[in-house]
């Protein structure tokens, strides 16, 4: 395959940056995004010039560290995957790819495409924790969960906090971020010893940071790599509601 | 209800105050439907003078205020804290959102204010303020109450009247079909039961609002 890449690059945090053009030639259809980037990498490194940087890091879809807004989509235009499990079968052989990074006023670029995604690491120290005093492990099976609880509880810690749901957010809010670590905790017993003080705080440390509000356009959850659902996002408001007023 | 108070805090005003207005358009439609059934304006006329006298009304009419200032002071504080969480925006415009409608809410909300000063300026003001509305008067027989009636027919005798009306009521129904399930989800009523019929009741309100609505004018200016 032949592709034309349009690529943000921006040298720093505070330079200015500017779409710059790229041609590749014999990309396998095969070949994941991230190696037709690296591709991309080493004939820029063989011509003296600064490879793009990106970032990846399992490169199997669980670590949340890749990224990349790709023709529009985060993680690009397939459903419900990472961009390193994105395949090149998915373009056409001579389009035009425009890659662009997360955009939003919490993330902000470090380098040509990767962000700084520190915020959710605050939100998550803001509350998104059990704490558990030191001693015997306890028996597993000594606190009875419901079934359906466990699931719920499940699917929202299948968030790996990407960030793609801020990135596809018209108002770059992390609502279905913070949600799904909200839920994933008040769902379970051991979770709901905190569940007020969690819920206030990890709203707080969001607003603080500078995330947009929730709109209810539901683009996060279509472009969420783990199908995180929005049901979570109401659960959240559930929570936030009870807090303030029990 | 600055911008102290945190964002779901704002959300869940916005979509009480919302709900609350949605609930209003149903009594207004209800009452302005009497001048399709009673060509002679009475029973429009008695509502409206039961509505503009009645001193409980009178009392949820600055409820009604308070509903529709907060609502709009906290959807543009909520839009304008959104433009700033994206400084830069991107250069592919994103496609994956549900529905078109949520992404027009702050500019289809503006149209609507837009009509809402014209609205009041046409019948609130002129009754209230002005008092510039003629008498209601019955077969010859003068009744004591304001002739809101022959306001709306005339006005919707106009045909730029009749248009710019149907324009921001379509507005206000692309602004309602995506606010209904919306409230719902801000106050986080959020069932996988529930929700399905909740968006298929908030297109169904929509639609019986905008429609009705529309009617009036029509039949208003086809039947003069």
């Amino acid at each position: 395959m032949d592709l034309k890449l349009k690529i943000w690059r921006q040298a720093g945090p505070d330079a200015e940056g500017k779409f710059v053009h790229y041609p590749v030639h014999n990309i396998s259809k095969d070949a994941s995004f991230l190696e037709m980037m690296d591709i991309l990498n080493e004939e820029l490194v063989a011509n003296g010039e600064e490879p793009v940087a990106f970032d990846h890091d399992c490169r199997e879809g669980i670590c949340g560290m890749c990224s990349l807004y790709i023709n529009g989509h985060p993680h690009g235009p397939d459903d419900s995957i990472t961009t390193c499990q994105l395949h090149m079968r998915k373009f056409k052989d001579g389009e035009t790819i425009v890659i662009e990074p997360w955009r939003a006023k919490p993330f902000p670029i470090i380098k040509d495409l990767m962000v700084d995604r520190t915020a959710f690491d605050e939100i998550i120290q803001a509350g998104g924790y059990v704490s558990i005093n030191t001693g015997g492990v306890p028996d597993a099976n000594a606190i009875p969960i419901k079934k359906e609880n466990a699931d719920l509880a499940m699917d929202a810690a299948a968030c790996i906090g990407c960030g793609a749901c801020v990135a596809a957010c018209k108002n770059a809010s992390a609502m279905l971020f913070v949600s799904a670590k909200v839920s994933q905790f008040a769902l379970l017993p051991q979770g709901r010893v905190e569940a007020k003080r969690r819920v206030e705080n990890m709203v707080a440390k969001m607003d603080e940071l500078g995330f947009g509000n929730c709109t209810n356009t539901y683009a996060c959850e279509a472009e969420c790599p783990k199908d995180i659902s929005i049901a979570n996002i109401a659960r959240m408001n559930r929570e936030f509601l009870m807090a303030k007023i029990c | 209800m600055s911008v102290m108070y945190s964002s779901i805090t704002k959300k869940i005003w916005m979509s009480l105050m919302g709900l609350f207005l949605m609930i209003f358009l149903v009594v207004h439609l209800g009452i302005n439907l009497l001048l399709l059934f009673d060509p002679t304006r009475e029973l429009f006329n008695e509502v409206a003078h039961f509505m503009g006298t009645n001193p409980v009304i009178q009392m949820f009419q600055w409820v009604l205020f308070a509903g529709f200032v907060i609502h709009m002071f906290l959807g543009v504080v909520l839009q304008i804290q959104n433009w700033i969480a994206r400084p830069k925006g991107y250069k592919v415009k994103a496609s994956s959102e549900e529905s078109v409608f949520s992404r027009y809410m702050i500019h289809t909300g503006i149209i609507i204010f837009v009509f809402l000063i014209i609205h009041f300026a046409n019948f609130f003001f002129k009754a209230k303020v002005f008092h510039s509305i003629p008498e209601f008067v019955l077969d010859g027989t003068p009744t004591g109450m304001e002739d809101m009636g022959i306001l709306v027919m005339k006005l919707f005798e106009l045909p730029e009247y009749v248009i710019g009306y149907i324009i921001a009521l379509l507005v206000l129904g692309f602004h309602l079909d995506h606010a209904f399930q919306s409230a719902f989800q801000s106050l986080g009523i959020n069932h996988r039961k529930y929700t399905p019929f909740i968006k298929g009741f908030g297109h169904f309100y929509t639609i019986v609002i905008t429609a009705g609505y529309i009617i009036i004018p029509l039949f208003i200016y086809f039947s003069k």
